[in-house]
């Protein structure tokens, strides 16, 4: 018992930090860091880095939360299942 | 119909609607009170945390300062949404586990002090009171441009109505009227953004006109915009002016500050799982994002217009939006060339920058103003930063209950807000200080008829700030933001992930990261003003983004400090346990 437990920990926390590396990328990376560098490309009307600083980070966070829900509703699942065995 | 009577139309159905809903849900028990009996849906949640987090500033001021600020204005877009990821997937799912009422409530048991708790519920009403000025400002802005009704006035009816619902209905009556809000204030951002939209781009979605090309030309709108304010002198609107460290000081500190927010939090508490509230943080953000995305074309709209509609007019011919706001006291035009004509560039029109009136008129029929005009630059007008959203429209030259619209949907964001500050405030004075702390002893009942004197107190301190602003309102935004990220955040995060963390540990972080970022604030902004630049910041970062410094101090010394003394008892590694588990 004890170790489902610390398995389930150990799973959510690869779930958070691998989405956590995600936001950072979309946010402080493609919208700060290399922004100035992404400007270089053209979409439609916007440059790239400032796309990602206004609109696209957004986008992405929304993605991503939605995605933990999706993941963790799975883990839920799968460590309910091995309790009942 | 006027523009007027339109407005206050619909601002009396949404105020009517607002008292209907806090009368069907009348608060019974504290647990009613405090969380809404833990069993809001999801969805109706996501949008009064929406409503709720979204306040006069997000609604009002938050397009006219990325208008201003182009591309450096990302920081609130990024900060204000980024900081929902950190909430989702870090606080809100255990902070519901734990279960209980409010933030101070898990930072008092899960460092087992009465320090703690007692520190926590300091920050608390200091955070939450900094930002409730700013919402009664809000309130008085629009009262006072479309009723033309006195501030003071406007001040009252807001707080009377928000006194009606919060201290009836608690967090109950508080989340069923935001979902009305939230309703209101999306609906008035989105139907003069798409009207504009299509009037400039001839798209009907903002986020996509934003990057069109403008209507019977092939140039892109944010080409256009490039050029014209590097022309007037500015730096081009998609370019940054700030440095990069500061911006990434500053969206981090906004993001932190966003996920430590106590009145945030706590409506995760009112849901009846922990799916549920992980759920209910992405339908947040879904009704958030709406606004947020929108916010930055509404921006590239109105500097677009707001250049076009007025440089090189004679004043005598300018639009009525114009003298209107010029009236409230929210734009000045100082004649520098004596040519008649407006003319709109870089730096500040004024000495000492803020618009002090004469009684007299000048020649063209302006208002005369007592300041200097600041000779080294040729930019002849002022222009407040908060008029840009309400303006909008009339900018636009939108038809009038479209402006009627607006007025109601700033009224909303900025209620809604400010019941969601005052409930965490009077719930930490009538459970924390009461209940926890001094008198243990009271029944349920009586909690509820304190928490009931606490927020109709809460309100009344509130009144007083919207009726004598304090003059640094806009400055101390960026404590609110700080300290939340600078206190709250490592706290909650190392309590629901770092089991050895003591209360040694974590009070030493809190005073900490308090201490360093208050003093940094305060000596740039009211202490020593003058040197407020980027030559005497601390590695360039600026007052807006040292709640990131802080929250490292934070987290550095309530490490270290742990370490050093004694492990939290038995009971706290199995409460944190249990708060992981779903």
């Amino acid at each position: 018992m004890k170790d489902k437990t610390h398995q389930y920990w150990k799973a959510n926390l690869k779930i958070v930090f691998s989405l956590l590396v995600i936001w950072f990328i979309a946010s402080f990376g493609f919208g700060i860091i290399f922004s100035d560098t992404l400007d270089q490309i053209r979409f439609g009307g916007f440059k790239l880095g400032f796309w990602f600083a206004q609109q696209g980070s957004i986008y992405i966070f929304v993605i991503i939360i939605f995605l933990y829900v999706w993941l963790m509703k799975r883990l839920d699942k799968k460590l309910s299942e091995e309790e009942e065995i | 119909m006027t523009t007027q009577l339109l407005t206050y139309i619909f601002v009396g159905i949404t105020f009517a609607l607002y008292i209907g809903i806090a009368l069907w849900s009348r608060a019974r028990s504290t647990n009613d009170f405090y969380v809404a009996g833990k069993d809001v849906h999801p969805v109706a949640n996501g949008m009064a945390t929406a409503a709720d987090w979204m306040s006069a500033a997000s609604f009002l001021s938050m397009a006219g300062l990325i208008a201003f600020l182009g591309k450096d204005g990302s920081v609130y877009l990024m900060g204000w949404t980024g900081g929902y990821v950190l909430l989702a997937l870090l606080l809100a799912p255990y902070l519901r586990k734990f279960g209980k009422f409010t933030v101070p409530d898990f930072i008092g048991e899960r460092y087992y002090s009465k320090t703690a708790r007692k520190l926590a519920v300091v920050c608390l009403i200091f955070i939450s009171f900094t930002y409730i000025a700013g919402q009664m400002r809000g309130v008085g802005i629009v009262f006072s441009r479309f009723l033309e009704v006195d501030i003071n006035t406007g001040v009252i009816v807001g707080m009377a109505i928000v006194f009606f619902y919060a201290v009836l209905g608690g967090m109950k009556g508080i989340t069923y009227t935001q979902v009305a809000q939230y309703c209101v204030l999306i609906f008035a951002y989105l139907v003069p953004a798409i009207f504009i939209s299509i009037l400039m781009t001839g798209e009907v979605i903002p986020q996509i006109g934003f990057g069109s090309t403008l209507v019977d030309s092939q140039v892109y709108l944010l080409d256009k915009l490039d050029q014209v304010t590097k022309d007037l002198g500015f730096i081009a609107y998609t370019e940054n002016a700030k440095s990069n460290i500061d911006i990434f000081c500053i969206t981090a500190a906004l993001m932190f500050g966003t996920a430590g927010l106590p009145h945030v939090i706590v409506r995760f508490f009112t849901v009846p799982s922990v799916g549920a509230a992980r759920q209910s943080a992405g339908y947040a953000l879904i009704f958030i994002a709406l606004l947020y995305t929108t916010a930055p074309a509404v921006s590239a709209f109105a500097r677009m217009n707001l250049i076009d509609s007025i440089q090189d007019q004679p004043y005598s011919t300018s639009p009525s939006w114009f003298k209107n706001w010029e009236e409230i006291g929210l734009i000045a035009w100082i004649d520098k060339n004596e040519d008649g004509k407006i003319q709109y560039s870089s730096g500040d029109a004024l000495e000492n920058v803020k618009p002090s009136y004469q009684e007299l008129r000048g020649p063209n029929g302006q208002r005369l103003l007592e300041n200097e005009p600041n000779l080294s630059n040729e930019n002849e007008i002022y222009i407040d930063r908060d008029i840009i959203v309400l303006a909008n429209p009339e900018i636009a030259k939108l038809p009038s209950w479209v402006i009627a619209l607006v007025a109601a949907g700033g009224l909303a964001a900025a209620l809604s807000t400010a019941a969601g500050l005052l409930l965490v405030i009077s719930s930490s004075v009538s459970h924390d200080l009461l209940k926890k702390t001094y008198m243990p002893k009271i029944t349920e009942k009586q909690e509820l008829k304190y928490a009931r004197i606490a927020a109709a107190i809460a309100i009344g301190i509130a009144g007083i700030f919207g009726i004598y602003p304090p003059a640094f309102v806009a400055q101390v935004v960026a404590f609110a933001f700080g300290l939340a990220a600078a206190t709250f955040f490592p706290a909650l995060f190392l309590g629901i992930f770092y089991k050895r963390l003591n209360k040694e540990g974590a009070i030493t972080g809190m005073l900490g990261g308090l201490l360093f970022t208050a003093s940094y604030i305060i000596y740039f902004k009211f202490i020593n003003p003058d040197i407020n630049n980027s030559d005497f910041w601390l590695l360039g970062i600026s007052p807006e983004g040292i709640g990131c410094i802080g929250m490292i101090i934070n987290f550095a010394l309530a490490l270290s400090v742990s370490i050093f003394t004694k492990p939290p008892p038995k009971e706290i590694f199995d409460m944190v346990d249990e708060i992981r588990q779903p």
